[in-house]
């Protein structure tokens, strides 16, 4: 507790105290004895003094508002209420309200208290769970190793994190030897290995050996400083239900005034005008005490609460199993994806091909081919350029290449040794018009012809990650219905992958640009008003346009990668398909939890409300209603960021 | 020019959700939110007249609650 939270704590117990003794005297007639016929305004004295100890700062902050004119407000409300109770003495010969007046501030500010601490306590730990801030780096300054704050520290230098530190600044192992756990980004328990000339990210925890790191980003650019910036502002970008909230709170409380204002002033007058008993004090005294009930009622607290509340725990609760969601909209629309569009590579496969067989056409060796087409990709970034010269052992002689040609989704044109070299599938092929020769094997086949004559042709394959099987049965398990798989490859690669997974449907030899219009093609199919969401999962290298594209974006294999972070709505920090399904299932507790909220805090006050506009229930519910209810919702909605970690 | 502050004292989400809108509401003020999870208001002004507009903001939370301050 705070030191305000706990002079308050302590006014409100000797308030309590005191009512209760009070309470005490009244029922055991001890009051009537000493004060005689007094006995009643003895009582509306003695209940002021708990009242006005556990409330006077309420009276105090509505007057204020009310001279500032924020008449609307909870704590002047709540006044009105409360005063009107003790006020209601002025009709003599009705049942007295004192106890109900006091009881309600009392219950009122233990409730406000509790709200207070609760938030407070699920703001910290919340905090906590994404305390992955470095507090320090280690610089060398002649022999003497110095802790500097890592904002301090510029790219190009050297740190050393020694065993048991958090790593503060992204960098490359320039020395050491390590294990690194990355737990705290990516929920991976696994740690990674760390060597020389090894990337390691900012937040994760060196576990067994001291590394010297020279930095490669400012603090403000790396990992840890990204993900907390990120986390941080996700709560702004609102949910739909959000919204929703805030606009009914904004029309709640006028309306439930103004009908408690009817309430006291309508029925009275009716009555009494038919039955002519219109200055009977107990009629009036009976339906202005509704009317007050009415006013405890009119503060949406627990819904403007709670429901935010939900959202920030859910995101910080997927954040600690490495999945990083950008808003709490995007948390809404997970929990409604019922379709699924994977990028194939990248995401379904490990997204490193390797060459798998060469075959050379006529005269042209198998090392002839692999040299010439390493040559001509020499430059390429594409994966699939990457596995051939992985392949390729020889040196590259760069100065022996020109006029390097990417044609997308096709393949690679250039110069090599003063021969025009195509490199690419069968595509690339036809549109220079080169007979090329099937294949049988599967995999991504590379054509190579060299000045219009086939040369042969290398055969690349992907490997499909083991739990890529498990992420689509648990997809299908979390009630998606349709899993699509887009790809550029061959339609037979494709094929065979897919049915291996058991994937629904499958597009197959797509250009990067064909996958933006096959998922606009897709969400258009589903019409207008459909519910279900469409979420499509790539590893943020050249998918960023279908990424912003589709309802969630979500990208894989993040860690590090600062495009895919910039794109994608969703994040996954590690390259596992199966939290695909974990991410949809946080979104499905934290939506479950915001609906029970509302439900539940509407469900009530509408009963209240109701009830004492029949004259059944009294302030004592109605304060439940209001604080009882705001306190249960917030304690609900701490569970949303309660999750299992792996 | 976007700016952000932080809220100290910042005690109730329907209040948050009042400056919220009061304040977006200011003029050359082209937005606002204010996070009562991570206590902070982001602005976004006109950089000349910043200095008016934090005042104005700090008038109307003041007005909603009275403890509640823009650490500037």
């Amino acid at each position: 507790m705070t030191p305000k939270q706990k002079r308050w704590r302590n006014r409100i117990v000797v308030a309590l105290a005191l009512f209760f003794a009070i309470l005490a005297c009244e029922a055991t007639g001890l009051i009537e004895r000493i004060f005689g016929d007094q006995a009643l305004y003895a009582e509306f004295v003695l209940f002021l003094v708990p009242y006005l100890i556990a409330g006077y700062d309420v009276l105090a902050e509505a007057a204020k508002k009310l001279a500032r004119g924020h008449a609307l407000d909870e704590s002047f409300l709540m006044t009105v209420a409360t005063l009107g109770a003790f006020a209601l003495i002025l009709f003599p010969h009705t049942e007295p309200h004192m106890a109900e007046g006091a009881a309600v501030m009392l219950f009122y500010q233990v409730g406000e208290l509790f709200q207070s601490y609760a938030v407070g306590k699920s703001r910290k730990s919340i905090a906590a769970m994404m305390d992955i801030a470095p507090e320090f780096a280690n610089i060398m300054e002649g022999d003497e190793l110095v802790q500097v704050d890592p904002s301090n520290v510029k790219p190009g230098q050297q740190i050393v994190v020694q065993p048991g530190e958090r790593i503060p600044l992204d960098g490359v192992v320039v020395s050491g030897d390590s294990q690194v756990d990355t737990a705290a980004l990516t929920g991976e328990s696994a740690p990674r290995h760390a060597e020389p000339g090894e990337e390691v990210i900012s937040g994760c925890i060196n576990l067994t050996g001291a590394l010297t790191v020279r930095v490669t980003k400012p603090y403000a650019d790396s990992t840890v400083a990204r993900i907390l910036d990120l986390v941080e502002n996700a709560s702004e970008k609102k949910a739909r239900t959000e919204s929703f909230i805030t606009r009914f709170a904004r029309v709640y409380t006028p309306v439930v005034v103004g009908l408690a204002a009817a309430l006291a002033v309508l029925p009275p007058l009716a009555i009494g005008l038919a039955t002519g008993a219109l200055a009977s004090s107990a009629l009036w005294a009976d339906w202005i005490l509704r009317g007050l009930t009415f006013l405890v009622v009119s503060c949406p607290c627990a819904l403007v609460i709670s429901v935010p509340l939900s959202f920030f725990g859910g995101i910080g609760g997927a954040s600690r199993l490495g999945i990083l969601v950008k808003g709490s909209n995007y948390l809404e629309a997970l929990a409604k994806a019922d379709t699924v569009v994977f990028d194939k590579t990248g995401t379904l496969t490990v997204g490193t091909f390797s060459v798998t067989a060469i075959h050379g056409e006529g005269a042209t060796t198998e090392e002839e081919l692999l040299r010439i087409a390493a040559h001509a990709e020499a430059f390429s970034t594409h994966p699939i350029a990457t596995s051939v010269r992985e392949a390729y052992a020889g040196p590259i002689d760069r100065a022996c290449i020109r006029e390097v040609e990417e044609v997308g989704g096709h393949g690679i044109k250039a110069i090599v040794d003063e021969h025009e070299v195509l490199v690419g599938n069968d595509k690339l092929m036809g549109a220079h018009d080169v007979d090329c020769k099937e294949c049988q094997l599967v995999g991504t086949i590379i054509h190579v012809a060299v000045d219009g004559v086939y040369a042969g042709h290398i055969v690349i394959a992907d490997m499909v990650k083991p739990a890529a099987r498990q992420a689509i049965a648990d997809l299908h398990r979390a009630g998606v219905r349709r899993t699509v798989m887009l790809t550029g490859d061959r339609a037979d690669v494709a094929k065979a992958v897919a049915s291996d997974l058991a994937i629904d449907e499958l597009h197959a030899e797509l250009l990067p640009a064909d996958k933006v219009g096959c998922v606009e093609a897709m969400m258009r199919d589903r019409g207008e008003d459909a519910r279900g969401k469409l979420a499509f999962v790539g590893d943020g290298i050249n998918d960023a346009p279908v990424l912003m594209r589709a309802d969630i974006g979500i990208a894989m294999g993040a860690l590090g990668s600062d495009a895919a972070i910039e794109a994608a709505d969703v994040v996954l920090m590690d390259d596992d398909p199966t939290s695909i399904a974990r991410a949809m299932g946080v979104a499905r507790k934290t939506m479950a939890i915001v609906w029970q909220n509302i439900v539940f805090a509407l469900g009530v006050k509408f009963a209240v409300l109701v009830l004492a506009a029949f004259g059944i229930a009294n302030m004592w519910m109605a304060v439940f209603a209001d604080v009882g209810v705001a306190v249960i919702a917030i304690l609900n909605a701490m569970r949303a960021m309660h999750v299992r970690r792996r | 020019m976007k700016k952000t502050y932080k809220l100290q004292d910042l005690d109730c989400a329907n209040c948050a959700a009042k400056m919220e809108d009061a304040i977006g509401r200011l003029d050359g003020v082209s937005s606002a939110r204010v996070n009562f999870m991570t206590q902070k208001l982001t602005i976004e002004a006109e950089p000349s007249n910043l200095d008016s507009v934090l005042d104005e903001a700090q008038r109307i939370c003041s007005g909603i609650e009275p403890d509640c301050v823009i650490v500037r």
